[in-house]
């Protein structure tokens, strides 16, 4: 006999209780097993005490190490000694200083962390179902007063997760609107935000307005789509006039209080919260970030850059291998983070984006490879790299691509992204090719402090892995 | 008559002179081709250096060093791979609808009605050594509509994507999804039941209740027709119920989704209650707490590699499940869930040997033989042996390091994919596509410089837990 089934249920289900219950469930998942709770509480009460702290800079000698510099040549049997959160000192020949911890990497392989130059790490825990735990996007199209570093939570699970593989820096960014905010350059390591920083102000992120929408980042869904391409070109062309007023009231703001600093006797304006942080990004000191993907956005992006007298950086950049000589021309940089996306068009060939790094390298442009993920699968960064060696790039490019080009791209290749004396004494210890899926990480350093290689997944494999 | 006569004629010569080859009469006439001098990794065999294979009417009939060509096309493989087609066990590629939300149980819907054989995203997965799909309902109720397993023959029409004599299957979900944990009713729309875990459960008990009772209508019925009972009447045929039954008889694999440790334990118990099993857990990522009694169901594990907290029933996510699942001697393989992920399974499977040191062949098993497993094909398909379905794919290298790619992809021993072919068409196509672009219909309405239109996609792209379609407004 058949029912009419679930339909005749519904009324059961109108509870109403919405997400009251999510702190609780959110509790109770660390506790799932009776059986293994109490080890399990153990392992999360260590894990807080290793992961949330700042380890202590130390004294260290790596030695007998394949020593990858990335910015010259290979060493081998080399000797990396760390001091005060720097390199002193890297070679085949160099002394280890008396007091020094020793770490033998006879095997082992050593390289500069890894940099992924677009992610919106500490800004997002758990992206759907606990929208508490989402910073990344704040109300509003205009927000260059939002500052990344001051929402990343230096207690994100993520920030361990990511650095035991050997990433050691990211760029992590707002997201959102037409003006995102700013980006914030920091170690994955550090109590505090502060602490984290390696540029709190990195760079401001504009969202180039495209025709069609979308492409905003990090949304999932296109709101309000308009109904032709008529309208389409004209809101996009509205939006980036909003983003030019803005641009140009900053710089005229800028003008009248440098003015005023100088001469008293000028009207003094009053203090603009908003518009006073985009001056430094107007005059060009800092680093304007569009993202756009298509050619026409690339294109358009640039152009606004040039009249609004900018420094640009392309984010995304799914379009740019098909513009990589206008890209040189203009010595334009390109962080690319779809290299693993699907190719947007049907007719599309099945490797455009895998092969994208590789034109730009081909064409002399100056590029960077990033996941673009908002934090949990930062992580993956060496496999985006090792898809586009797959595809054409040289892997000392691919190693290149997520390690100095990301640190010269936002103009911190001076302490980062390299093996050099005087840098900051961020290190993978590895035993094998950095960018290989097998690679494991054998030691850590990030501002010259050892890193345990514990994160919230290895201590869940530890509490689980032996449970009969 | 006589027109009709003539009509048919036509049409044979047509089919004679014009399409030479019928399908089946390629298959038939294809010379053998003999994969000359490649790493074979048989995944159950061991890894052959320098081996040969030979391909016979779609099928591996030999495997060795310096086979015999014959007549044999050959190709050489001289510092290349052999590797089988990867089996992807989740995958909601080709299909048109993924959902039917409307209701907690929809085992009468079918994904074998929405299959779309044009889905460019087929030959991507291709590109990406992948050979098989199971093709899945989505997660928007506890027991979800029948998957369909296929074999990527792309280019073809759709009935010779089935997969021949697989075993039928059905989705099962648990947790947020059937839940509806983010889900917003509309103004004036009830909440669906289930909406706690407890009324999952509560739906899949009630569901094999009343397939339980059909079961026994059927048996009676059955038994009174052995004796010759007069006046019978046969039960209505319940086409909600009919597959419950299947799954019941042994006759339909389960295979379902599920997140959190208490909610596996849940199924097994409902499972033993009703006797019946289940064939795979899909995502399974809190499988590593309960992976001893995951082992002592039977069940496989289909899960991703390391993908985690993008939901809070994904928070405890760890890439070592896959070792710890293996080692407790549960059959683990690695999904795609995602048209694009599905192009870089060889990576993903390569994760379980640097979270967890599995072996580069339990490693490969995760993408081969394991799926192969999980959906009943592994006696045709998921390793390199004689007498198996010519499925496989030549790699530049080995194919566990992320710098190889695929060359060359084999179903049923003709080639689907080969990128030197693919390499070689490209200007033409450039060509054909500046001159459609030119063609007036495709011109912009007015002049002037217009941004080149992106189609959107016909949906979203990464289903990392299947729920997206029908799912949102």
């Amino acid at each position: 006999m058949r029912r009419s089934g679930d339909g005749e249920r519904w009324s059961h289900g109108d509870g109403g209780t919405g997400r009251q219950g999510s702190l609780a469930l959110f509790l109770s998942i660390a506790l799932v097993l009776s059986s293994s709770a109490q080890s399990f509480a153990q392992q999360i009460s260590e894990s807080t005490r290793q992961h949330g702290v700042s380890f202590p800079r130390g004294t260290y000698a790596i030695r007998n190490a394949h020593i990858v510099t990335v910015s010259g040549a290979d060493i081998d049997n080399g000797t990396i000694v760390i001091r005060d959160g720097k390199i002193e000192a890297v070679g085949a020949g160099v002394t280890v200083p008396s007091g020094a911890q020793i770490i033998d990497a006879a095997g082992l392989r050593v390289y500069p962390g890894m940099i992924d130059a677009a992610t919106s790490m500490g800004l997002v825990e758990v992206g759907q179902g606990a929208s508490g735990t989402v910073d990344t996007t704040e109300v509003g199209d205009l927000n260059p007063n939002v500052k990344a570093i001051i929402g990343i939570n230096p207690h994100s699970a993520h920030i361990a997760v990511t650095r035991v593989d050997g990433v050691t820096n990211a760029v992590s960014m707002p997201l959102g609107g037409l003006i995102s905010g700013q980006a914030a350059i920091v170690n994955l390591v550090g109590t505090t935000p502060l602490e984290m920083a390696v540029v709190p102000y990195a760079a401001l992120v504009i969202n180039y307005p495209r025709a069609g929408g979308g492409g905003g980042g990090g949304g999932f869904f296109v709101p309000d789509q308009p109904p032709n391409l008529t309208e389409a070109l004209a809101q996009a062309n509205r939006q980036l006039n909003q983003i030019r007023k803005m641009l140009s009231d900053a710089e005229v703001y800028g003008r009248a209080q440098e003015a005023y600093a100088k001469d008293k006797s000028l009207p003094r304006s009053d203090q603009n919260v908003v518009l006073e942080p985009l001056v430094p990004y107007v005059r060009g000191e800092r680093s304007v970030i569009f993202r756009a993907d298509r050619e026409t956005d690339i294109r358009g992006a640039i152009r606004f850059a040039e009249e609004m007298k900018l420094k640009p950086i392309i984010l995304g950049g799914n379009d740019a291998g098909k513009i990589a000589s206008f890209l040189k021309d203009k010595n334009i940089p390109v962080i690319l983070t779809g290299i693993l996306d699907l190719p947007a068009r049907e007719d599309d060939f099945y490797d455009v984006l895998y092969e994208n790094a590789a034109k730009l390298q081909q064409a002399g442009v100056r590029f960077c490879i990033s996941s673009g993920d908002n934090g949990a699968n930062v992580r993956n960064l060496p496999y985006y790299a090792g898809m586009a060696a797959a595809f054409g790039l040289p892997k000392t490019e691919a190693l290149k691509a997520v390690t100095l080009y990301p640190a010269q791209i936002m103009n911190v290749a001076d302490r980062l992204g390299s093996i050099e004396a005087g840098k900051m004494a961020n290190l993978v210890v590895t035993d094998g090719d950095l960018l290989e899926t097998r690679t494991g990480v054998r030691h850590l350093f990030i501002d010259g402090r050892q890193i345990p290689l514990h994160s919230r997944h290895t201590d869940l494999n530890d509490a689980f892995k032996n449970r009969r | 008559m006589r027109r009709l006569f003539i009509h048919f004629l036509t049409c044979s010569l047509l089919a004679g002179f014009l399409l030479p080859e019928t399908f089946a009469q390629r298959r038939i006439s294809a010379p053998d081709i003999l994969i000359r001098n490649a790493t074979v990794l048989t995944v159950t065999r061991g890894t052959l250096p320098n081996a040969d294979v030979l391909i016979r009417n779609g099928k591996i009939v030999a495997v060795g060093k310096n086979l015999n060509a014959g007549n044999a096309r050959l190709i050489d493989t001289t510092g290349k791979y052999l590797m089988p087609g990867i089996v992807d066990c989740h995958s909601h590629s080709m299909l048109d609808a993924i959902n039917e939300g409307s209701l907690s149980v929809t085992s009468m819907t079918r994904m074998n009605d929405v299959l779309n054989p044009n889905d460019v995203d087929l030959y991507r997965a291709l590109a990406g050594g992948v050979t098989s799909l199971n093709l899945l309902h989505g997660s928007a109720n506890a027991i979800g509509g029948q998957n369909t397993v296929v074999k990527i023959k792309y280019g073809r029409p759709v009935e010779e994507f089935l997969f021949p004599g697989a075993l039928p299957g059905i989705k099962f979900a648990l947790g947020e999804n059937p839940k509806r944990a983010s889900f917003t009713p509309q103004p004036g729309q009830q909440r669906r039941y289930p909406a706690t875990r407890m009324g999952v459960e509560e739906v899949i008990r009630e569901a094999f209740t009343r397939a339980r009772d059909y079961k026994m209508s059927w048996d009676e019925y059955r038994a009174g027709v052995a004796r010759r009972d007069q006046n019978l009447i046969p039960p209505r045929r319940d086409l909600q119920l009919e597959p419950l039954v299947e799954v019941m008889e042994g006759k339909r694999y389960v295979h379902a989704h599920c997140y959190r440790a208490d909610e596996i334990l849940m199924l097994i118990n409902l499972a033993n209650e009703f006797g019946f099993k289940i064939r795979t857990f899909q995502h399974t990522l809190e499988g590593y707490k309960v992976a001893k009694e995951i082992a002592q169901h039977g069940a496989g594990a289909s899960i991703f590699a390391d993908n985690w907290a993008y939901k809070i029933e994904a928070y405890d996510a760890i890439p070592y499940n896959a070792a710890i699942m293996t080692r407790a001697g549960v059959n683990v393989s690695m999904n795609s869930d995602s048209d694009e992920r599905a192009r870089r399974l060889n990576i993903e499977a390569a994760k379980s040997m640097r979270y967890g040191d599995l072996s580069e062949e339990e490693a490969l098993k995760l993408i081969t033989w394991n799926p192969a497993w999980q959906l009943g094909i592994h006696d045709r398909v998921g390793s390199i042996e004689v007498g198996k379905d010519a499925d496989l794919a030549i790699w530049n290298g080995h194919p566990l390091s992320v710098y190889s790619r695929v060359e060359t992809t084999f179903v049923d021993g003709e080639i689907f994919f080969d990128r030197q072919q693919d390499l070689a068409r490209r200007a033409d196509l450039l060509k054909e596509r500046a001159q459609l672009e030119q063609a007036e219909p495709n011109r912009p309405p007015s002049g002037g410089a217009l941004p080149s239109p992106t189609p959107r996609r016909r949906r979203p792209t990464n289903h990392d837990d299947d729920m997206w379609e029908g799912e949102q407004p």
